[in-house]
């Protein structure tokens, strides 16, 4: 993520200069973060996932949906009968595994952002207003998220698709509904614990308006649970994403998105264990590494939680 | 008690209604309406329209149409599927016992392997058995479980042909539906060759879809025994003489297992969500699966009944889990 990359530049001047000063915010919190080496290893794979995703063009050997049709299920290099020109082999039109693994990179991410963020931004105004208004509108947008949550995500996700038809776009909107409440049930949580403190009280006397408290007051004091929820919501778009990819009901071929490439790899699992192994490999380790990096973020940001 | 009871269970009321709602909305909301979908690609005059939307009281209000819905509900009729044409309930009736064993061995495998695995990890905390647990869970908690089972079928059925690649029971035995467990019924019609390829074709897919609910039990255990760890009563236990393994079992172990008899619970939904991943890998003929094709066929009254029973069943064990723990916790009782 961006601003973890910011703090590595900016706390390193800060250490030369001060030694007895106390450290200031960002450097504390990198401080904490940088304690665990599972953490560190997240920031690392996911900067490297993200030059893969921003430079897929320049990187992949080939075009990700070229294909060459003489070479059809060609095994990676290493093996008896590889070639020089397709390094993991080429799925079974003869498109190269590696370039199609490095663009759904950037697919895989771009789903995570996307549905990450929408579904955060709506997830906290609906938050903080339950957790402002409290009384009516609260038991309203409750129940509505008690529902949401009685189903399991994956059904919740099929649901949504059954409603808007499958493809990639609605894959997305199907995630970010999905993942909705835990954003809701956790802005809500925090905005009522906030909403009684004394600097709360002060703005309110001072005149600031309903708007103004809600969300210039209030809920700056909350983002830190809702930064690990929303690395951790990344996982889960991606895991999601890719499962509902496999079920045809996400992203569709041609596209080079990794659930649906090992869907239609399924077929030629004995005979090419390649295509299927590789995508599944690229989503597991994607996924963990925003697993390691959300577990870092809350040792970090969570002072109750430190060890 | 009772009083808590009734509490907590009303709670589920508006959840339910809402997952009516929600269910009965579906139907609404998909393009085009079910008879423009029954009639095909040639069309179909108005008149016939007309009457047939009549005939499923589709031009009526839709707070009408609710109210009746929710009636047939509640007599146990879901409709029909469109491909079959059996009883959406019946269908379901049918092939749950078969994604309840996957899930009861998948929980099975999970709690077996992730409890001693959670406790072994919080005694020897900080050591290479840590880290190789934690480092295990991790990885499992990030599995894309769908890759995770086409590995295990790689291994385990392509390479050392250890165990069938799908399918509930080999096709040559035939065995009379009983409970439709089909280790029960193998075992009450005495055939003990069905009752081992009944076995074999249970075992990889209860571990494909075992290992997310191994990794979060293995990982909560472990911060659960390491809290209970440092309670004055376990170094009480000690100072007094007992036995480790007693100290460790009796004492330890029983408090920690309240927060993760929890997330036990919890991984009820989570189970149904792998379970259709699961099924449909290994082609097992459970609730999941059925889903699956019913949303890949376009069978909406097949997707409503499966989402409006699925839902049901995961609002009422929560609440089982709920009531459980006021059992358990007399501090939730009060509160």
């Amino acid at each position: 993520m961006p601003e973890t990359e910011l703090t590595i530049s900016e706390a390193a001047p800060l250490a030369s200069s001060s030694g007895a000063a106390p450290p200031g915010p960002l450097r504390e919190f990198w401080l904490a973060y940088s304690q665990s080496r599972g953490a560190i290893a997240g920031l690392v794979l996911i900067v490297m996932l993200l030059l893969l995703a921003a430079f897929a063009g320049v990187i992949s050997p080939h075009p990700p949906n070229e294909q060459y049709r003489q070479f059809t299920l060609v095994p990676p290099v290493w093996d008896a009968g590889g070639n020089r020109d397709f390094i993991l082999g080429t799925d079974p039109l003869g498109r190269d595994m590696l370039s199609r693994l490095i663009h759904g990179t950037r697919l895989s991410l771009l789903i995570g952002f996307i549905s990450v963020a929408l579904s955060l931004t709506l997830g906290v105004v609906l938050g903080v207003v339950a957790g402002y208004a409290r009384g009516l509108t609260e038991t309203v947008i409750m129940r509505l998220m008690d529902v949401m949550l009685a189903l399991p995500s994956l059904l919740l996700a099929i649901a949504v698709v059954a409603i808007l038809g499958p493809g990639l776009i609605n894959a997305m909107y199907a995630i970010a509904i999905v993942l909705l409440p835990h954003y809701v049930r956790l802005t809500r949580a925090s905005v009522i614990a906030e909403a009684g403190r004394e600097y709360v009280q002060s703005s309110r006397i001072a005149g600031a308006g309903a708007l103004r408290l809600m969300f210039n007051t209030i809920l700056p004091n909350c983002m830190a649970p809702l930064i690990v929820q929303a690395t951790l919501g990344f996982s889960n778009a991606i895991l999601d994403a890719a499962a509902l990819g496999f079920l045809g009901l996400g992203a569709q071929p041609p596209t080079p998105e990794w659930g649906s490439m090992l869907a239609g790899a399924l077929e030629f699992i004995q005979r090419a264990p390649w295509v299927v192994t590789f995508p599944g490999l690229a989503i597991l380790v994607t996924v963990l590494a925003f697993n390691l990096m959300g577990d870092g973020l809350r040792d970090a940001l969570d002072p109750k939680l430190k060890r | 008690m009772l009083a808590f009871i009734l509490r907590r269970a009303a709670l589920v009321v508006p959840t339910f209604i809402g997952v009516t709602l929600l269910a009965f909305a579906l139907i609404h909301l998909i393009p085009g309406d079910p008879v423009e979908n029954l009639s095909g690609e040639r069309g179909m005059d108005p008149a016939r329209r007309e009457r047939l939307l009549h005939e499923f009281g589709l031009d009526r209000p839709l707070p009408v149409q609710y109210g009746e819905y929710i009636g047939n509900v509640l007599r146990g009729d879901l409709g029909s599927s469109l491909t079959t044409h059996e009883r959406v309930l019946d269908e379901f009736l049918t092939l749950f016992p078969a994604t309840i064993e996957l899930a009861f061995f998948a929980m099975l495998f999970a709690v077996g392997l992730g409890l001693p695995a959670g406790i072994l990890a919080a005694l020897k905390r900080n050591t290479a058995a840590d880290y190789a647990v934690m480092g295990a869970s991790l990885t499992g908690y990030s599995m894309p479980i769908f890759w995770w089972a086409l590995l295990l079928i790689l291994f385990f059925s392509v390479q050392l042909g250890w165990t069938p690649v799908s399918g509930r029971i080999a096709v040559e035995y035939d065995v009379p539906a009983a409970t439709g467990f089909m280790l029960i019924d193998t075992l009450k019609a005495g055939d003990l060759g069905a009752f081992r390829s009944a076995v074999s074709h249970l075992i990889l897919p209860s571990i494909a879809l075992g290992t997310i609910p191994l990794a979060v039990i293995a990982r909560m255990t472990r911060s659960a025994m390491l809290e209970v760890l440092r309670e004055d009563y376990v170094r009480t236990a000690r100072a007094k003489g007992l036995p480790r393994w007693r100290v460790i079992l009796v004492h330890a172990l029983r408090n920690a297992l309240i927060p993760v008899i929890t997330v036990i619970g919890l991984q009820v939904g989570l189970l149904l969500s792998g379970a259709i991943l699961t099924e449909t890998i290994f082609s097992w003929p459970g609730v999941g699966n059925w889903l699956v094709h019913g949303v890949q066929s376009r069978d909406y009254p097949v997707v409503q009944g499966g989402i409006l029973l699925i839902a049901t069943l995961v609002i009422s064990v929560n609440l089982i889990v709920d009531l459980l723990y006021g059992v358990v916790n007399p501090r939730i009782r009060h509160a």
